[in-house]
């Protein structure tokens, strides 16, 4: 799995770093999203997929394979 | 073939039914049925009610939906949300770029790490308005001595404004959010709060404290009235959303002792028994508005250039295709789905301190007063049906 953000459509609502905080996080200047891992570990991806329906914005795109 | 449609649609809002908590029974049967339908709003206009998860979605995420009502054809559900959108500029009612450069202002200071930061000082306060209520003794009124002050403080706080003031913009939010204000009232309130924070915003120009006011002004973006209407916003969206959240929440579990015994049992269960809360409850209950900037498709319907929509999300929150037997609370299901907080670019920008709030005013309320109850019959309490944000307007209770 590879996952991509799209800074420019993130709204800073949260909710991927509340689902996956290894993998998430916002940038303290402005709370918009931030790429912890782009290949997360196989026990993260249920819940990066959840990150990914979760964001509002549709800023998570999630690469399977 | 054209078939004239003699009837005119139903009015909205329509009644609610036996069970207080769930959403119009008519809506139920809309999402069924008609899942995209047409209603007649308060002044004769029609527009579209989106009932289905998937749509609603779908409409709150797509551009060519505008939230700016200053467009023609943009649903007002009575005649006081017209008078205010009229006149108000707050990012709520702009779109982009112009909503997400104001919005983006505001994300650093609630942030998931700086919300969960607050947990120590809020649990403080909450602490602090549970003692007070139990020193004055029991029975007492949980919303104007638990769950109201404890947002109201917490976002005066964040603010830079005197919580000394409380009584003033409670007073003036509550018109703002009356469905039976008159448009006259809405105007006046809302000049009021403005001059308020408009002359707040001035001091603290000259004297700056760590605020969010303070350092909306020192950025130099915005002019006094651009703050005003942000400080507004926050101001009103903050504290009565969560105050009606943490009450009908209280009551919710009060009318479940299963549930609630559940929740004792297993404490950890606070953060989903919230999410499945705010699904449950749904208390933005009126629709969210927006207005259709091009020909859309949406569930098989076409909505015009013009067209307004009101995305129902209460509804959408008990679509039993993404939640399981969505008209039970339950409190350790996944419903992380739910879009009790809108869905798209306007998501709530307070979502994360509103869940830190939330769960620690329920999870201390019920840890400290075992016996917590109500103090009159369940058939007594007054729900506000009238009001934009849905809840009890009081909730008296003993331990
Ligand atoms: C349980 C509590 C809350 C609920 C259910 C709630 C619900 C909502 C909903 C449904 C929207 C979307 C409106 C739309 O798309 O038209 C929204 C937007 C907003 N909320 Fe909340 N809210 C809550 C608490 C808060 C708090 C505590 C704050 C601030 C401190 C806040 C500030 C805002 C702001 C600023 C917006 C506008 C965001 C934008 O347009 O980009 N809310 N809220
Ligand atoms: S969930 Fe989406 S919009 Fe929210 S912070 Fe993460 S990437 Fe941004």
């Amino acid at each position: 799995m590879r996952v991509s953000v799209d800074t420019h459509r993130c709204c800073g609502s949260g909710q991927c770093v509340l689902a996956v905080p290894d993998v998430f996080d916002q940038r303290e200047e402005d709370g918009i999203v931030r790429l912890l891992e782009q290949r997360p570990p196989a026990e993260l991806h249920a819940e990066v997929r959840t990150a990914a329906t979760v964001c509002p914005s549709g800023a998570i795109e999630v690469h399977e394979a | 073939m054209t078939t004239a449609h003699p009837i005119a649609p139903p009015n909205f809002p329509a009644p609610r039914g036996a069970c207080p908590f769930a959403p119009p029974p008519a809506y139920e049967q809309a999402r069924r049925e008609q899942p995209v339908s047409r209603v007649t709003l308060w002044d004769g206009s029609q527009c579209w009610l989106v009932t289905r998860h998937a749509d609603v979605r779908s409409v709150l995420r797509d551009q060519r939906f505008s939230a700016d009502a200053r467009h023609p054809g943009f649903p007002f559900v009575t005649d006081g949300r017209r008078a205010l959108a009229n006149e108000s500029t707050s990012f709520i009612r702009l779109d982009d770029p112009e909503h997400a450069r104001l919005r983006r202002m505001l994300t650093a200071d609630f942030m998931i790490k700086k919300t969960e930061a607050l947990r120590p000082r809020i649990q403080r306060i909450v602490d602090d308005f549970l003692d007070r209520m139990v020193a004055h003794g029991a029975p007492a009124d949980l919303v104007s001595e638990f769950a109201l002050p404890i947002p109201s403080l917490v976002i005066c706080l964040l603010l830079g404004v005197d919580y000394g003031d409380h009584g003033y913009f409670q007073e003036r939010s509550r018109v703002l959010l009356h469905n039976h204000s008159t448009a006259d009232e809405v105007r006046q309130a809302r000049e009021e709060l403005t001059e308020y924070l408009g002359r707040l915003a001035e001091a603290k120009r000259r004297e700056p404290d760590d605020g969010i006011i303070s350092r909306l002004v020192a950025r130099g973006e915005l002019t006094d009235e651009e703050v005003a209407a942000t400080c507004l916003l926050l101001l009103v969206a903050g504290h009565e959303t969560t105050a009606n959240m943490t009450s009908l929440s209280t009551l919710a579990l009060l009318r479940d002792p299963a549930q609630l015994a559940r929740l004792r049992a297993e404490p950890a269960l606070i953060k989903p028994a919230v999410e499945e809360m705010l699904r449950f409850l749904s208390i933005v209950h009126s629709g969210l508005p927006r207005v259709a900037t091009e020909d859309v498709q949406v569930g098989g319907e076409t909505i015009r250039a013009g067209e307004g929509v009101l995305c129902m999300i209460s509804v959408a929150n008990r679509d039993e295709e993404v939640f399981e037997g969505a008209d039970r609370l339950d409190i350790g299901r996944e419903s992380r789905r739910h879009v009790a907080f809108g869905f798209g670019v306007h998501q709530c920008l307070g979502q994360p301190l509103a869940r830190v709030e939330l769960q620690i005013a329920v999870e201390t309320l019920f840890r400290r007063l075992p016996k917590l109850r109500l103090a009159i019959p369940y058939e007594d309490i007054r729900f506000r049906t009238e009001m934009a944000i849905y809840g009890v307007h009081e909730l008296p209770v003993t331990w």
